[in-house]
Parts: structure tokens; C-alpha cells; sequence
């Protein structure tokens, strides 16, 4: 009798918290709906920040992201195969895992920290560069750990199939394994670029902002995180406005790039 | 069973050790294979059946740090003479004797693409690119397979979504693709339904025209019905080889008749 009334209990408090998450994650949704719509208008994309529009900021965020992106997929997959498939569980192997774990989890603030350090104090300029790097940075253990992790659930019987029709290693890894693992690491490219592109601390003191429209990756860059945390904090109610309407494109945009990921999760023939 | 057949394969004083294992897994392995006859290996589970069947075409070397000693002689299809495998050592002598040496799988291994590129696969590997070549080659492959028929139509299609049985099969056709002389079966219907396990073991028997089959087996039946030659090994030894029917009906050895009436297992 105990027993039940204590699983009694514990099922209403579980079920009460679930529904007081989902409750301020739906007061968020609605409210930066409502908000953000409202806020939204034509000129909101065509023109750029200084003339209260979003444009060039949404250029530059994906242009960085974008950068970030074609170099680390390329180091992130090949650090994964080698990983998995050549690093025969040293001691190396296992620490650099380990590392490349400990990086995931890293405060994203650190990061810009060291990439102003090396990449902005010596040049004496905030540049897209090292926003670009701060995200890749961020992004790679992302990538590296998806890429480990689903290679490992290809089954090892695939590769010994493939050496066993005359396949070199390498070959049966980039024709075999790679493609098999396919769906699982696209899915975590998608997912860690999700995650760099609603990010604001790398950024901060990195590519720091820009106004105005530019494709000049030396100078400050426009981002369009950096721009919702100074746009909210000022006094006037358009820059407000704009700060709102800015993060539900934002999220918008995040909860796209998700559910493609899911989407892409579920289809089975990729 | 007729005394004139020719070995194929002869494996001497086979000592084998996993990395890091302590003990050697085969203690001094001796066994013939003989062309064109199906040899089945029998035993408890863990007594080396795989490890033995996996020497064959050293898919071992694939992880590093495994230990030979003794003598693996493959037929040379040129000169005729019996080479040990043991001594190769470059990346494409292995190719080369994988292309000779086949082995299937006891769960269906398809890549992850079109019926047709799994079976084109090692017949690429192999330098063939002509597609004349490959599609004359890839129909006669499926039909030694017996899967022509079913699969005919739509060659296109993932292999991902046949059936367990037929992907099975489709294994095999991409083995036999390549005109190997010797085909490794490591349990290949211990994963299957009835139905797919009589269609193998149908296949099985056709294959044995054009290549010669080695075949690990947990069912003795299998292994009676099948093999001409059946070798009973028992903690990593080789307690009894001949053929099968003399090993079923009058084995030798007191282990190999406790096992086969299934005293132990
Ligand atoms: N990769 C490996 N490393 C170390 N020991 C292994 C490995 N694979 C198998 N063994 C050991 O070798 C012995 C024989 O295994 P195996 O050849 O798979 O047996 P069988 O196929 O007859 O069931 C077993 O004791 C098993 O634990
Ligand atoms: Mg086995």
C-alpha cells in the first residue's frame, strides 16, 4: 500500500514539473511569437541595421557559420574516422576523446576569451575571422564525437565484408562505413550547426558587430546574435522591437535546422 | 568418397594468438581442404571454429597484433604450386588472396546500396570498369546465387530493404562475382528462417562445382547433410578430421562421438 502511494506521489510531482518546463518554454514560444510577429515587417529583411533591419546581420551570422562550417565538417569527420577507425584504443586515442568530450562542454565565453587572445589582440581589430573561428572552434568536438560515435554502431562484420571482396581499408571506410554511419553524422553536422548559429558569447568580443552591410571578413562583422543582446538592452522602443523580431527569426530558424535534422534522422534511405 | 582429390588448401602446425591473449586460440592446427568439396568445422562454441575459418583468408590482419605460427599453402592458380599465405605481407598480396579467399558472414552483410552496386563492388575493386563486363558479370553472379529471378527487376533498389534471406544470398553472389577458389561460410544461416536455411544450403551444394566451400556450423545436421568432409575441433585443437560420413557414423575419437550425440555442447 506504501509502495503505491509513494509511486502515486511521484508520478504527480514528475507529471507537475513536466508540465511547469513545458508551460515557461511555451510562455517563451508565445510570447516571442507574438512579439517578434508583431515587430516583423518587409523592410525587416531588406534593410540593414542601421536602417532597422536585419539583413546584413543575417548575412553575416551565416556567413561566419557558413566559413566555420566547410572547415571543420571536413577536420571534425576525418578526426572521427581516425578515431574510430585507425586509433586502435591507444592511450592517445583515448585521451585526445576525451579532450575532444571535455571541449564539447566548454563555456562558450571561453572560447571567444582565447580566439580574442590569438586572433583579434595581435591584429588589433574585432574581424569575422575570428568569429568564423570561435564558432569552428565550438563546432569541431560537436562533429568529432557524432562522427566517433556512429561509426561505432556500423557493425564491424560491414568492413570485414568489405576487406574480404578485396577492399583496401581506406577505401571500404569512405565507400562502406562512411556511407552506412551516413544519416547519424549529417544529423550531427546539422545539429552542431543549430547550436553555433544562436550563439552570442564567441562572438562577443570576436567579430564583435557591424551596422552596416559587409563582406570585408577583416573588419568587425555583423552578427545578428551579438545584435538582439545590444538592441535589447537599449533604451528606445524600435530597437527593442528589432531585438524581438530578430530572435523569433532566430529561433525560427534553429527550430528549422532541427526538425531537418529529425526529418533526416527518420528517413531510412538517404 | 574417392582418394584422388587434390588439396586446395593445407594448414600445418597452425598456431594462432589473439593481441594480448595470454593463450594461443589454435594449438597446432593440421587439415586439408580438398578442391571442389565442401569441409564443414563442428564443435562447442569457443573452441576456434571462427578463428581457424578467419586464418583462411587472414581477415585477422585487419586488427593488428595477431600472432601466426606454422603453415597456411594456397593452391596457386598459375603454377599450381601451394604457397604460404602466412608470408604475405604487402596491402595488395592480401587483395589478392581475398580475391581468391571469399567468406560470408553469419549476419547478411549488404552495403548500404543498390542491389546492383553490391555486387559490382569487388568486381570494381578488382579493375573491372566496363559496364558490358560488369552487368554480364553481375547477372551470372546473381544467378550462381539463385537470386536472379528475384531480384531482376529492380537492381536498383537499396539492398537495405530485401529480406534477411535474400540479403544473404546477395553475399554470396557478390563473392562468387569475383571466381573465388575458395568460399568461407562462418555460420551463414544461423541468423535465418527456416525457409532462407534450405535455400542456402541448396546453394551451398551448387557451389561446390566452381569453388571450394569451407563452412562453420553449430548444426550438425547441416554439417552431415552438406559437407563431404566434416572436422570436429574442441579447445582450440583439431580432435577429429575425415569425411563426414565416417566422422558422423563411426568417429574415431570418444569427444567427437559425445559431441556429435549431443553429450556436450
Ligand atoms: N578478438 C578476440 N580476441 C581475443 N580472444 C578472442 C577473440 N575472438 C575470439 N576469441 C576467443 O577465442 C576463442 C575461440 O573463439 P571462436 O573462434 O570465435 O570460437 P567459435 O567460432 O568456435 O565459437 C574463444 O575462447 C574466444 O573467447
Ligand atoms: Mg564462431
Amino acid at each position: 500500500m506504501n509502495r503505491l502511494l509513494l509511486n502515486k506521489i511521484i508520478l504527480i510531482l514528475s507529471t507537475l514539473s513536466a508540465f511547469v518546463g513545458i508551460g515557461f518554454l511555451f510562455w517563451i514560444l508565445v510570447t516571442l511569437t507574438y512579439k517578434g510577429v508583431a515587430s516583423l515587417q518587409l523592410t525587416t529583411f531588406t534593410h540593414d541595421l542601421v536602417e532597422g533591419g536585419i539583413r546584413n546581420l543575417l548575412v553575416g551570422q551565416f556567413t561566419m557559420a557558413g566559413i566555420a562550417t566547410l572547415v571543420t565538417v571536413p577536420l571534425g569527420v576525418m578526426a572521427g574516422i581516425y578515431l574510430r577507425e585507425y586509433g586502435n584504443a591507444t592511450r592517445v586515442t583515448s585521451i585526445i576523446r576525451n579532450l575532444s568530450d571535455i571541449m564539447t562542454s566548454a563555456p562558450s565565453i571561453v572560447i571567444g576569451v582565447f580566439v580574442f587572445a590569438f586572433l583579434v589582440e595581435p591584429f588589433g581589430t574585432f574581424n569575422g575571422w575570428a568569429g568564423a573561428a570561435s564558432l569552428g572552434i565550438m563546432m569541431l568536438p560537436i562533429i568529432i564525437s557524432t562522427t566517433d560515435n556512429m561509426l561505432a554502431l556500423v557493425p564491424k562484420e560491414l568492413r570485414e565484408a568489405g576487406i574480404a571482396l578485396g577492399g583496401s581499408k581506406h577505401k571500404i571506410i569512405l565507400q562502406i562505413v562512411l556511407q552506412a554511419a551516413k544519416v547519424g553524422v549529417t544529423t550531427g553536422i546539422l545539429l552542431s550547426f543549430a547550436r553555433i548559429i544562436g550563439e552570442t558569447a564567441p562572438l562577443l568580443f570576436t567579430s564583435s558587430n557591424n551596422q552596416f552591410f559587409t563582406m570585408d571578413m577583416n573588419s568587425q562583422f555583423p552578427s545578428l546574435t551579438v545584435s538582439i543582446y545590444n538592441l535589447a538592452t537599449y533604451p528606445d522602443e524600435a530597437s527593442r522591437n528589432l531585438a524581438w523580431a530578430a530572435s523569433f527569426v532566430l529561433t525560427a530558424i534553429v527550430l528549422f535546422i532541427n526538425l531537418v535534422g529529425r526529418f533526416v534522422t527518420r528517413s531510412k534511405h538517404l | 568418397m574417392n582418394t584422388t582429390q587434390k588439396p586446395i588448401m593445407e594448414i600445418k602446425d597452425l598456431r594462432f594468438i589473439y593481441p594480448g591473449a595470454a593463450q594461443p586460440t589454435l594449438k597446432g592446427n593440421n587439415l586439408t581442404i580438398y578442391e571442389n568439396q565442401i569441409t564443414a568445422m563442428i564443435g562447442p562454441s569457443g573452441c576456434g571454429k571462427s578463428t581457424l575459418l578467419r586464418a583462411l583468408n587472414r581477415i585477422h590482419d585487419l586488427y593488428p597484433g595477431c600472432k601466426y605460427d606454422g603453415e597456411i599453402l594456397l593452391r596457386s592458380n598459375t603454377t599450381g604450386e601451394m604457397n604460404d599465405i602466412l608470408k604475405l605481407r604487402k596491402e595488395n598480396e592480401f587483395i589478392k588472396l581475398r580475391q581468391q579467399v571469399g567468406m560470408i558472414f553469419q549476419k547478411p552483410t549488404p552495403f548500404p546500396m543498390s542491389i546492383y552496386d553490391n555486387v559490382a563492388y569487388g568486381l570494381r575493386l578488382s579493375g573491372i570498369k566496363n559496364k558490358g563486363e560488369l552487368d554480364g558479370r553481375i547477372e551470372k553472379a546473381l544467378k550462381e546465387a539463385a537470386i536472379w529471378d528475384e531480384v531482376k527487376n529492380r537492381l536498383n533498389d537499396s539492398a537495405m530493404g530485401m529480406s534477411g534471406g535474400q540479403q544473404q544470398r546477395l553475399c554470396i553472389a557478390r563473392s562468387v562475382a569475383l571466381k573465388p577458389k575458395v568460399l568461407l561460410f562462418d555460420e551463414p544461416t544461423s541468423a535465418l528462417d527456416p525457409i532462407s536455411t534450405a535455400a542456402i544450403e541448396e546453394l551451398i551444394s551448387e557451389l561446390k562445382k566452381d569453388v571450394t566451400v569451407v563452412i562453420v556450423t553449430h548444426n550438425m545436421q547441416q554439417a552431415s547433410r552438406l559437407s563431404d568432409y566434416t572436422t570436429f575441433m574442441y579447445l582450440g585443437d583439431i580432435i577429429e578430421f575425415g569425411p563426414t560420413e565416417e566422422v558422423f557414423l563411426n568417429p574415431r575419437e570418444k569427444l567427437t562421438e559425445d559431441y556429435i550425440t549431443g553429450r556436450f555442447g
